[in-house]
């Protein structure tokens, strides 16, 4: 037995990514940039000397491929997963949902795991690109575990098509040390700061549903809006605002933690993230509104190894696992087994679960915000304006 | 085997590669450039002009890429001639080898990688925080122009270099002496002899760079921050983000379209400098 003699082990890999992370590349920008996500899917599927040893393949087979989303697991658990059954778990990490539906419809194949986020999994459903889930495969799901309210969306036309992963917010993240000490607190004052003592320091994210949403909550509109003259008004503000921002980008976490950015649109767990490690950066939600989300696990139809996606999908959901999932990744958990077992300060992190009067203004994305084709288009010629 | 077909045979590859993997994808682009976004992103059949007539919405996307890829070209021209030129003219025979390798050396790492210590070097703890140090302050280099046009000049240096210096060495030195003798000053000598000799290596560089920067997607992706946008950008987004790939062929036809004809004009002028040459040596 020589396993894992003539390479790194993947805990050392994975810390190694991490600390690249907390430096100044991330995996997000690297794959986003070069399209390695799927690059490494097909090479892993077709390189026999990328697959792991098989002396250890159990009956699932001896590898699974999970598309995932960056920062968004506990390498520990997959080890852990691996020890237990015998399948090495692959992991290729996306920058955006539209990204994973437009390789998917293009018949990108070689994924057994998916993590789409709840607007998505109609389109993928319609599509014809995903899998009714039998619950019988997946012994730690509990449906009435789960709060409805992150759980409904994996069910179309009462069929089970996903299970909830974790939820989370899309709120802003400032650093206070230029502000006088003081966050901010609503979308107005985000945009109205970038264009005043923040210009060239803040950023926004290079996806159409949350840039264009928070442009939508400064006016006071749905963040959901595909009304043309709402929309009109986003697109002004925005293009008003691009020669004051730092960069369009959802790799924020670099340019806020070196300082060269002060204010980005922020995701609850890198929030959390950020302000773990510098604490002058705060995490807040904008008063207008905002993003609540909820993302789950799905497998897709052109999936080869489904049995190892079913197993390691009742891994992950065995609430010992979730919740060394939610310290690592610092998302909010909606399994009531899952909360029971957090220490009191993640389950009292105002991060993570946010007082309810700021979680009542938030929206859960829509189907329709993510295939309008005027929200596409708003967002690539704001780009290229 | 008869002559025909053995060349026939000898051409298959190339033939067949050719045909799979540019006529038949472009013709596809091309005919994708007629149709409609399908609701839900990616392209239905259809023949409309719309996507066309829509092209002016990503005017500032040509108007970098049409800027920024002969700015980039004529910058690195202008470093990498006498840099060629010392390599070829100058340089000790001794030291030769060792100079040229040490050219190639950056290849050896992706150009991916060392876009990637352009974002260090110039973001805020890199150059700029040097020139505070002397005393500029607030300058930032990160997410400009700038920034896209130093990454572009570094990776595509040595595509310049090389073609400059491979028609500097096969100079002839017997004529530099000749000129030299006849009483003409060094500059006189570079001017008449060394640098019209040099105009085949100078375009080949040219062209190399410039085509490669008209359909440059990375180095704007790494150190425009999203916002120096190039037609490569726009392209991967209309297919990646907005999935409108009806709209995205219609600008990659209108990229090659833009291309070509430049190319073209650019050939045009090389040849006639060509002719002019031949002109003047007849004299």
């Amino acid at each position: 037995m020589t396993k894992d003699i003539d390479h790194i082990s993947k805990t050392e890999f994975m810390e190694k990514l991490e600390s690249y992370r907390k430096g100044s590349i991330t995996r997000r920008h690297f794959l986003n940039v070069t399209g390695l996500g799927a690059a490494t899917a097909v090479l892993g599927a077709t390189v026999p000397g990328l697959r792991p040893s098989p002396a250890f393949a159990g009956n699932i087979g001896d590898r699974v491929v999970v598309a995932t989303w960056p920062n968004y697991h506990d390498p520990a658990n997959f080890e852990a997963f691996t020890e237990a059954t015998g399948a090495h778990v692959q992991v290729n990490v996306f920058g955006s949902n539209e990204e994973m539906l437009a390789k998917l419809q293009a018949g990108a194949t070689g994924w057994d795991v998916y993590v789409p986020t709840n607007y998505t999994i109609e389109d993928y459903v319609k599509e014809g690109l995903i899998e009714p889930l039998d619950t019988s495969k997946l012994p730690n799901y509990d449906a009435s575990a789960f709060d409805p309210r992150y759980a409904e969306a994996g069910s179309v036309d009462g069929t089970l098509y996903a299970v909830p992963k974790n939820w989370g917010s899309t709120g802003m993240a400032v650093n206070t040390k230029h502000n006088d000490g003081k966050p901010i607190s609503s979308w107005k004052e985000f945009f109205d700061i970038t264009m005043d003592k923040f210009s060239g320091r803040t950023m926004v994210h290079d996806y159409q549903l949350t840039t264009i949403g928070s442009a939508l909550n400064y006016h006071g509109y749905s963040f959901n809006s595909v009304d043309e003259k709402e929309l009109a008004d986003a697109e002004k503000l925005l293009i008003e605002v691009k020669p004051h921002l730092f960069a369009i980008t959802s790799d924020y976490q670099p340019s806020m933690r070196n300082g060269d950015a002060w204010l980005t649109i922020c995701w609850s767990g890198d929030g959390k993230q950020l302000n773990t490690d510098i604490p002058e950066i705060h995490y807040v939600l904008g008063k207008e509104g905002g993003e609540i989300w909820s993302d789950y696990f799905a497998i897709p139809k052109s999936s080869e190894r489904k049995e190892a996606g079913y197993a390691l999908i009742n891994f992950l959901l065995d609430p010992q696992v979730n919740a060394k999932e939610v310290l690592a990744h610092g998302y909010p958990t909606a399994d009531s087994r899952t909360f029971d077992l957090l220490p009191d300060s993640l389950k009292n992190d105002p991060i993570l679960f946010p007082a309810q009067e700021l979680l009542d203004p938030l929206e859960f994305g829509a189907a329709v915000t993510l295939t309008d084709p005027n929200r596409a288009e708003l967002m690539a010629r704001f780009k290229s304006a | 085997m008869t002559h025909r077909t053995r060349n026939w045979l000898l051409l298959a590859p190339a033939g067949t590669w050719f045909l799979v993997m540019l006529i038949i994808p472009l013709s596809v682009v091309f005919i994708f450039s007629f149709g409609e976004r399908a609701p839900s992103g990616g392209v239905v059949p259809a023949f409309t002009f719309e996507q066309y007539a829509n092209l002016p919405a990503r005017w500032t996307a040509f108007k970098n890429t049409m800027t920024l890829a002969p700015i980039g070209t004529l910058l690195a021209l202008l470093i990498a001639y006498p840099l060629a030129y010392f390599l070829a003219v100058k340089a000790n025979p001794k030291w030769k080898t060792i100079l040229l390798v040490l050219v190639i050396v950056p290849f050896w790492t992706s150009i991916l990688i060392r876009s990637y210590a352009w974002i260090f070097l110039l973001g805020g703890r890199g150059i700029p925080a040097l020139l505070e140090w002397v005393g500029l302050e607030g300058i930032r280099l990160i997410n400009t122009p700038f920034a896209v046009l130093v990454g572009i000049i570094y990776g595509y240096l040595p595509l310049m270099v090389f073609p400059i210096y491979v028609s500097l060495d096969k100079l002839d030195k017997r004529l530099l002496e000749a000129s030299s003798d006849l009483g003409a000053k060094p500059w006189r000598t570079f001017l008449q002899i060394t640098l019209p000799l040099s105009i085949p290596g100078i375009a080949t560089g040219c062209m190399l760079v410039f085509i490669l920067l008209m359909g440059e997607y990375l180095i704007p992706a790494l150190l425009g921050g999203g916002k120096v946008f190039f037609v490569g950008n726009a392209l991967v987004d209309l297919f990646l983000q907005s999935r409108n790939w009806a709209y995205g062929s219609a600008v990659a036809v209108a990229l090659v379209a833009v291309m070509l004809i430049t190319v073209t004009f650019y050939m045009r002028l090389i040849s006639r400098l060509g002719a002019s040459r031949e002109d003047v040596s007849i004299m």
